[in-house]
């Protein structure tokens, strides 16, 4: 199947090339951190964790979200669906490969990676975390795989990969869930130890995940003959409300605990990200930025005339996964170390090459999705005709 | 479908519980619900370190037991905030106690900087993050260690810390150490390390080396699990404080103020 991704159109070879170079520079840009170490970013003592992980998080999220359209589609028969789950499943391949590069640009000697596979320490989170996200990645690799290939023969999936496409449902839940889990459960940093949020994880990632996947059916619809239907985009839209309104409803449950509580350690996070702390302001107008994009956004989905027109509803999609891209890829993780566990405020920022090395990823994802998206639609065009 | 679904779900429900009751429900506890401290002494060594900050604030400005720490373990200087990787340092006593707020504190500890180091916890969520095992506390005397050759630099055992005890190799350290002392490694770039209770000088019957170096006797280290130590004396007899006691970790280093 995959001589269908190198046959294109120009445009479709200047994508893939413009991206390729992003990915060399990336690669270039790694290497310099492989040498000289992880200070080539904007890391510290204090604030240990950053943008890598950040991404990693918010990227776990869109790899879940694909459980969007399989759900209603396998479980509910919701047939309208039919087009978009490969679209999903490949999106979540495509999310968990940039995970699985985040992680390994994160650690600071990486060729020892495998040490978390030769001793396993079950008691870690980070260790289930490589279980569910390889696992999760597997089933949908599979998943993908016998699906298409069904369709290109136009004969029926077999049997038994039902119950692993039931299975990778849960898994999905699952991956978001021990993702939140790795910050949820430390005593270090009560930013994060808020049983909400797994939940909150989850429901910002069933909204920024279809959103990212609206985006893209509407540039392949640009571009291409292919077209979803106009009630399955309408499905997803519902879907992207009540999940953004949940995430919002989540967001507000945080404030009202820290601050009716008035406990210092509690508010001094929310302070640091919305209003500053003792001077840093780093973040806060990224934080308005998000707040403003997002309760717009879901403003405006809950008008269905604006919601039903597909021009409007490709912009309310950006402003979501810009939103929420802000709230979890930038905000969520450096918030947890500032103040520092001894009450002082170090600012993050990441350098250069740190955005760069991780712009590079991104670009890897987007030439995934764009190979495997290339792939299905000619297998689909080549049974139509 | 409705069936295999339900039968599915069954199973694998089924799979769960079998895996949570069994050994790994005893991992998640990982000690947390046991009153470990009590229950072991007794049994072997279990060190821990009692500073006398009266003592210590009699020179506000030494710096000799992190000197001789940083000397002995070949603890680089690197000489930026960013990056700099620290044993033993000096904290306000308001930092290091934050959970003592206070504003009318005991003029003598109002703005004075203490010693603070690795607690050597009981509970120790540093252990219980590593995806490794490359820290791990050592059961005969409750030592929190790290292997530097087995570390992977994901810094998760940092973010877990309470206490901001750990620091990380952001680059080669070697460059920053002025005398390598030969009788202790150097670490590499991209791991994590800590102050490790001077377990080699321990093993050659050797005290510590800050407490050795401290002239004013205001470090004292021993084995809590005797009851006629040094250390059991002394909290015997003064009032003392941990850090973040209320978050279980059980630290095993006591302040007297």
């Amino acid at each position: 199947m995959l001589e269908h991704a190198l046959k294109g159109t120009k445009k479709y070879w200047a994508w893939i090339f413009s991206l390729s170079v992003v990915i060399v520079v990336g690669v270039y840009f790694y290497l310099k951190q492989f040498h000289f170490g992880l200070g080539i970013t904007g890391l510290s003592r204090d604030v240990s964790w950053g943008f890598y992980i950040a991404q990693l998080t918010f990227l776990v999220g869109v790899a879940a979200s694909g459980v969007m359209v399989v759900l209603p589609y396998y479980m509910h028969d919701y047939k309208q669906f039919g087009k978009l789950t490969i679209l999903g499943e490949f999106l979540a391949i495509a999310a968990v490969a940039m995970c699985i590069l985040f992680v390994f640009v994160d650690i600071g000697q990486p060729i020892r990676l495998m040490n978390i596979i030769l001793y396993p320490s079950p008691s870690s989170i980070l260790f289930w975390d490589t279980v569910v996200l390889s696992g999760y990645m597997l089933i949908n690799i599979v998943i993908s795989h016998v699906v298409l290939d069904s369709e290109r023969k136009s004969i029926p999936p077999p049997k038994w990969i039902k119950p692993v496409i039931i299975l990778s449902i849960p898994w999905a839940i699952s991956i978001h869930t021990v993702t939140a889990f790795l910050y949820a459960g430390l005593a270090a940093r009560p930013f994060w130890m808020t049983a909400i949020l797994a939940p909150r994880f989850l429901a910002s990632a069933f909204s920024s995940g279809p959103a990212l996947l609206l985006v893209l059916v509407f540039v392949i619809k640009k571009f291409t003959s292919f077209d979803p239907g106009k009630e399955a985009v309408q499905k997803l839209a519902l879907i992207i409300t009540y999940a953004m309104a949940a995430n919002i409803f989540f967001i507000l449950m945080e404030f009202f605990t820290a601050f009716y509580s008035s406990i210092p350690e509690h508010i001094h996070h929310f302070q640091y990200l919305y209003f500053g702390l003792d001077g840093h302001t780093t973040l806060v107008p990224w934080m308005w930025a998000s707040a403003i994009l997002g309760v717009t956004a879901l403003i405006l989905l809950f008008i269905p005339k604006i919601r039903k027109n597909e021009n409007y509803l490709f912009i309310i999609c950006v402003a979501i996964f810009v939103s929420i891209w802000i709230d979890k890829g930038l905000g969520m993780v450096v918030t947890g170390f500032i103040p520092n566990p001894l009450g002082d405020v170090v600012d993050y920022w990441p350098t250069i090459p740190e955005a760069i090395i991780s712009l590079s990823i991104w670009a890897i994802g987007f030439f995934l999705i764009t190979v495997f998206y290339k792939i299905a639609l000619s297998v689909r065009k080549e049974v139509m005709t | 479908m409705d069936v295999t679904r339900r039968k599915l779900l069954k199973l694998a429900g089924l799979g769960a519980l079998g895996l949570t009751a069994g050994k790994y429900a005893k991992v998640f506890a990982n000690d947390a619900f046991t009153e470990t401290t009590l229950s072991e002494i007794g049994t072997g060594k279990r060190w821990a370190m009692v500073v006398d900050v009266r003592k210590c604030l009699v020179k506000e400005d030494c710096r000799e037991c992190i000197n001789a720490c940083h000397i002995t373990h070949n603890v680089p200087n690197i000489g930026n905030t960013k990056d700099e990787i620290k044993w033993i340092w000096k904290e306000d006593f308001e930092n290091v106690f934050s959970d003592q707020e206070n504003h009318y504190l005991k003029e003598n500890l109002k703005d004075k900087r203490i010693p603070i180091f690795c607690n050597h916890c009981d509970n120790p969520p540093c252990v219980r993050v590593c995806p490794t095992q490359a820290t791990w506390k050592r059961e005969e005397d409750g030592i929190v260690m790290m292997d530097w050759h087995r570390c992977i630099g994901c810094r998760y055992c940092i973010v877990a810390c309470p206490y901001g005890s750990r620091s990380f190799n952001w680059q080669d350290p070697r460059p920053f150490i002025d005398n390598i002392n030969s009788e202790f490694p150097t670490r590499s770039k991209g791991v994590v390390e800590k102050c490790t209770f001077c377990e080699k000088r321990l093993a050659e019957g050797k005290q510590p080396a800050c407490v050795e170096a401290c002239k004013e006797k205001a470090l004292v280290f021993g084995n809590l699990n005797d009851q006629n130590s040094e250390v059991r004396k002394l909290l015997k007899e003064n009032f003392s404080l941990r850090r973040k006691p209320g978050l279980g970790t059980e630290p095993e280093i006591y302040y007297l103020v």
